[in-house]
């Protein structure tokens, strides 16, 4: 009782009045504050967050452009793109991803890695940005989840436009194959143009053709929602397609080249030699392309690239053998020009041939010797020491001066990236690569094309391509129209006129190649079998490259066939057909093959056959 | 007129211009509701269910006279400090916060009862005690507020237990705590924040954080900010019309139908809109305050006006947190934000203010 009395009601009833209205002051300077802040977001600031919300709300949507075509000559599609569907999760919305792998697992299937990569990306994006879950959906898999489709809301199926390569390794060192992009290439790419390619090409035409295979990007102008969805599209400027490629390969000849090169390493090219058209290249082995498109797994890489065969090694363009002797015509030839040949001059070959004063016998393949050669016989029997003395007289500059002309020792120009120099050696050269001064008995090995000299199957098919056109020389293609399927417009590379790189007399272009001729359908030719019942005239010249120096294997004392195969010589060929306005100029390279005329020589042959045949 | 308001008022307990004020507010809630959870009738109807359930028993304790009412309060505060502390056993978890208990027909939030329980109990204990309060009292109060306040704010879940916080914090302000008291608590309050700092859990520095700078994150920590402050700007003047929001529309505002959705207000409504929501807000709290001034005996006064400034805080911690003035709390714009237990709790409490003022004995005036 008490404690009421101590209770004084009016006071008590004041000092509640007084915290009242403090507080209702209070709360009107927060409101104010408030209202302040409001007005400041919705009136000053009211521009600038209308354009943030415009940008949230209106998306510019690059459209990728497809890819152009590839095609044969002989209009095989080589290159295509073929849609393929991958199920893609907007996590937000898809629930518990835990029970959603389980249910699409039932439904569909999934392995490890592919839960595995789709944990770790969901981690990372946002939870409204869609993931993809599995790539490559068969036809089943996609009918399975339609039909499913009303249990998984969030979860939807993505179509994509994938490169694909129909016939798989048969050309895949010509074609390439393109990839996803990576850090490099982002750097010199027009990140506008593409914006919407995952793609570009990473070697082959993919790659040097990449600007007019890839087409010019589109745009959609589109309202979406916070999901990313597409709520309507405001306004489009559709991508320009890129331009469809027509090589000049013959399929069919490329096939023939393949099949009779078979399993064995090395490299084939045919070429046009009055257009440069590239009638045929390969190179084995080779590998899937389709592999490396969405990523090749590390495992199968490490195989690749870690193979003895070397699959990824493009040898017609990048491999670098010595010519041996197939380049004495071409040697002949300077000897020609400059005179210190003519047709009637004589070696006497006993076998073997030394500098004078030196010690050292420089050996001709036919021990016994050949006797008393001219030029002719020179080059049809192929006789070793006629070119050693020819050599030493012509001296290597002038060896390297005239040889240029054919194109030896620099890029043919041809338009595939990558391509290698080979070596066309000189004084020079020699001082600035090496450091030391030119020996004279590398001129005399430069003669039988050995020593430093290395050329490319494709140079020496270009380089034979010349000289069958009597020292005229077109750029080499493999691309030979280019067609936009937007205005059906086509462009034609193959217009360039064959230019004079190399001179000499008009009888010394005959000379050579009638030695060239008998060395096929000649009694004494060395490659009279490859001749044998050929039905139009040709010329052909082969050529052995060591990869293990003769001198060591006399010293070690082998027999051939004891000798470990990827040590074995090089087996070469080179030929023309026909004689007069040749067609068709074709350079064979069988690693470790052993002799030219025997493991090169057919494949040539073969490819004459049915170009003459069918052309 | 105002006889006839009067008469009414007396013969159903209920004070018409708050009530005619808390419908109109309840409308609008509904309105915008529908439009930020995309027009789907379902979420609005459960609204409405709610707001039935919560103006039903507005209605049923505003029969009941203060001296009843008062009885209550160490019960309720005793059942809710046992609710808490179950929750904390076999709580539903949610959201990444151990905050409901699972009634079986519905999920029950114990911590929004402490909102009411709080402030009853203080001024329960408080009623009879001479004003200002002495200092064993403050003492007294103090392990009051803060026993419910550690338990809720360890689920965690800090917007409700500053809410409670503020609530008793209130009853003691009003209750006429002396000026040094307040000075020191101030001066405590500046001093302790650092070691708060130290307290806080990583997510709960990073939304301090955020305020300050929310463009450095703007798809983590920033976003929700980012997208708010976007609608609220782009709302403009007028607003976008109601439906028309596409910040809300096409679901880039997150949280857009409970703890954001004045965005969604200020989007389409634009300030003109939010000027007259705040002035209805204003209206509730200055109709409280005079009916807390009003009110017969300590217990009643402090209670209404307690339940008055804790609903100007909701209104004020919420529209502060939206625009970016504010770290972001879990605290609901009352009455308008979807949400069953806050809905309830706080038309409950307008039922106690309704009581202080209809059961009044004029004849003591």
């Amino acid at each position: 009782m008490s404690r009421l009395i101590l209770k004084n009601i009016g006071r008590e009833s004041a000092i509640f009045s007084f915290r009242v209205i403090l507080s209702i002051l209070i709360m009107g300077v927060l409101f104010s504050f408030l209202a302040y802040r409001l007005a400041g977001l919705q009136i000053t600031q009211h521009e600038h967050f209308t354009t943030r919300s415009k940008e949230n709300r209106v998306k510019i949507l690059p459209l990728p452009p497809p890819r152009g075509l590839i095609f044969s000559r002989d209009g095989v599609l080589l290159a295509e793109n073929i849609p393929t569907f991958s199920l893609e999760v907007v996590p937000e919305l898809a629930g518990d991803l835990d029970e959603l792998i389980v249910k699409i697992n039932s439904v569909i299937g999934l392995d490890d890695d592919e839960i595995q990569r789709f944990k770790k990306e969901v981690k990372r994006k946002r939870k409204f940005e869609k993931t993809p879950l599995k790539l490559k959906l068969s036809e089943e898999e996609i009918a399975r989840f339609s039909v499913n489709q009303f249990l998984f809301p969030g979860v939807t199926i993505a179509t994509r436009l994938v490169r694909y390569y129909p016939h798989g390794q048969d050309f895949v060192h010509m074609l390439g194959y393109v990839g996803r992009i990576n850090e490099k290439e982002v750097k010199r790419i027009d990140k506008a143009n593409y914006s919407a390619s995952s793609y570009i090409g990473k070697t082959g035409i993919e790659r040097s053709y990449e600007p007019q295979l890839h087409g010019q990007v589109g745009y959609q102008q589109v309202e979406i929602n916070a999901q990313g969805r597409i709520i309507q599209v405001l306004k489009r400027e559709p991508p320009l397609p890129g331009h469809d490629l027509y090589l000049t390969i013959d399929t069919k000849l490329q096939s023939i080249a393949a099949k009779a090169l078979g399993e064995r390493r090395g490299a084939v090219v045919a070429i046009d030699p009055n257009t440069g058209a590239v009638l045929a290249m390969v190179s084995y082995p080779g590998y899937d392309p389709n592999w490396f498109v969405n990523g090749i797994s590390s495992d199968r890489y490490q195989t690749l690239s870690q193979s003895v065969d070397r699959p990824l090694f493009n040898r017609a363009l990048q491999g670098q053998y010595p010519p041996g002797s197939t380049f004495k015509p071409f040697i002949a030839m300077a000897g020609l020009f400059f005179g210190v040949r003519d047709e009637h001059d004589q070696s006497s070959c006993p076998g073997w041939f030394s500098l004078p004063g030196g010690q050292h016998r420089y050996r001709c393949w036919n021990k016994s010797g050949h006797g008393g050669v001219n030029l002719q016989r020179s080059i049809i029997e192929s006789c070793d020491i006629y070119f050693y003395e020819l050599a030493k007289d012509l001296g290597i500059d002038r060896i390297h001066d005239y040889l240029k002309g054919f194109g030896f020792g620099k890029v043919t120009g041809v338009d595939l990236a990558g391509e290698a120099q080979g070596l066309l050696p000189s004084k020079e050269w020699k001082l600035k690569a090496k450091e030391t001064s030119w020996y004279p008995g590398e001129t005399l090995i430069t003669g039988i094309g050995q020593g430093y000299m290395l050329t490319t199957p494709f140079q020496l098919a270009s380089a034979t391509a010349t000289l069958s056109m009597n020292g005229k020389r077109v750029i080499p293609r493999l691309v030979g129209q280019t067609e936009d399927p937007a205005t059906g417009k086509s462009g034609d590379l193959l217009s360039e006129t064959p230019q004079k790189t190399v001179e000499a007399n008009e009888e010394d272009w005959e000379l050579v190649s009638q030695a060239m001729r008998d060395v096929v359908l000649g009694q004494r030719g060395t490659a009279r079998k490859i001749g044998m019942g050929a039905s139009y005239e040709f010329a052909g010249k082969t050529g052995t490259s060591q990869v293990f120096g003769l001198k060591q294997i006399a010293e070690d004392n082998m027999a051939k066939d004891q000798i470990p195969e990827h040590l074995r010589d090089h087996a070469l060929f080179i030929a023309f057909a026909p004689l007069k306005n040749p067609v068709i100029a074709v350079a064979v390279v069988v690693e470790n093959g052993g002799s030219g005329g025997r493991a090169a020589g057919p494949v040539a042959r073969q490819l004459l056959d049915y170009y003459m045949q069918n052309q | 007129m105002i006889n006839n308001s009067r008469s009414l008022s007396a013969k159903t307990h209920l004070d018409i211009p708050l009530l005619i004020a808390l419908l109109l507010l309840c409308s609008i809630g509904l309105l915008v509701l529908y439009s930020a959870a995309d027009q789907r009738m379902d979420v609005v109807i459960r609204q409405i269910t709610r707001i039935g359930i919560g103006l039903t028993g507005m209605c049923v304790i505003a029969q009941f006279p203060m001296r009843t009412i008062i009885r209550w309060a160490p019960w309720l505060f005793g059942l809710g400090l046992i609710m808490l502390v179950a929750v904390m056993f076999v709580g539903y978890t949610g959201k990444g916060a151990q905050r409901w208990l699972d009634l079986k027909f519905m999920k029950f939030q114990p911590s929004e009862v402490m909102k009411i329980a709080v402030p009853m109990m203080i001024a329960w204990y408080l009623n009879e005690k001479p004003a200002p309060p002495s200092f064993q009292s403050v003492f007294m109060v103090l392990i009051l507020i803060a026993v419910p306040v550690v338990l809720v704010a360890k689920q965690p879940d800090l917007g409700t237990s500053i809410l409670i916080a503020a609530s008793g914090g209130f009853v003691l302000f009003l209750s006429g705590l002396r000026w040094r008291i307040i000075f020191a608590a101030i001066l405590a309050g500046l001093a302790a924040a650092p070691l708060l700092w130290h307290v806080m859990k990583d997510y709960q520095k990073q939304r301090v954080l955020t305020l300050f700078d929310p463009e450095k994150d703007p798809l983590g920590a920033g976003y929700h900010i980012i997208q708010s402050k976007i609608a609220v700007g782009s709302g403009g003047l007028f607003g976008k019309g109601w439906l028309n929001g596409t910040q809300s529309q096409l679901g880039f505002l997150p949280e857009r139908t409970t703890d954001f959705i004045f965005a969604v207000f200020c989007e389409e409504f634009g300030f003109l809109g939010v000027l007259a929501l705040m002035a209805l807000y204003c209206f509730i709290i200055l109709r409280c305050l005079y009916i807390a001034k009003v009110a017969q005996g300590t217990f009643a006064r402090l209670v209404s006006g307690s339940l008055a400034l804790t609903f100007f805080t909701y209104v004020f911690v919420n529209m502060g947190m939206v625009t970016g003035q504010l770290p972001v709390v879990g605290v609901p714009l009352p009455l308008i934000s979807y949400g069953g237990t806050s809905l309830v709790t706080l038309l409950l409490g307008f039922g106690l203010i309704m009581s202080a003022f209809t059961h009044r004995q004029l004849m003591s005036r």
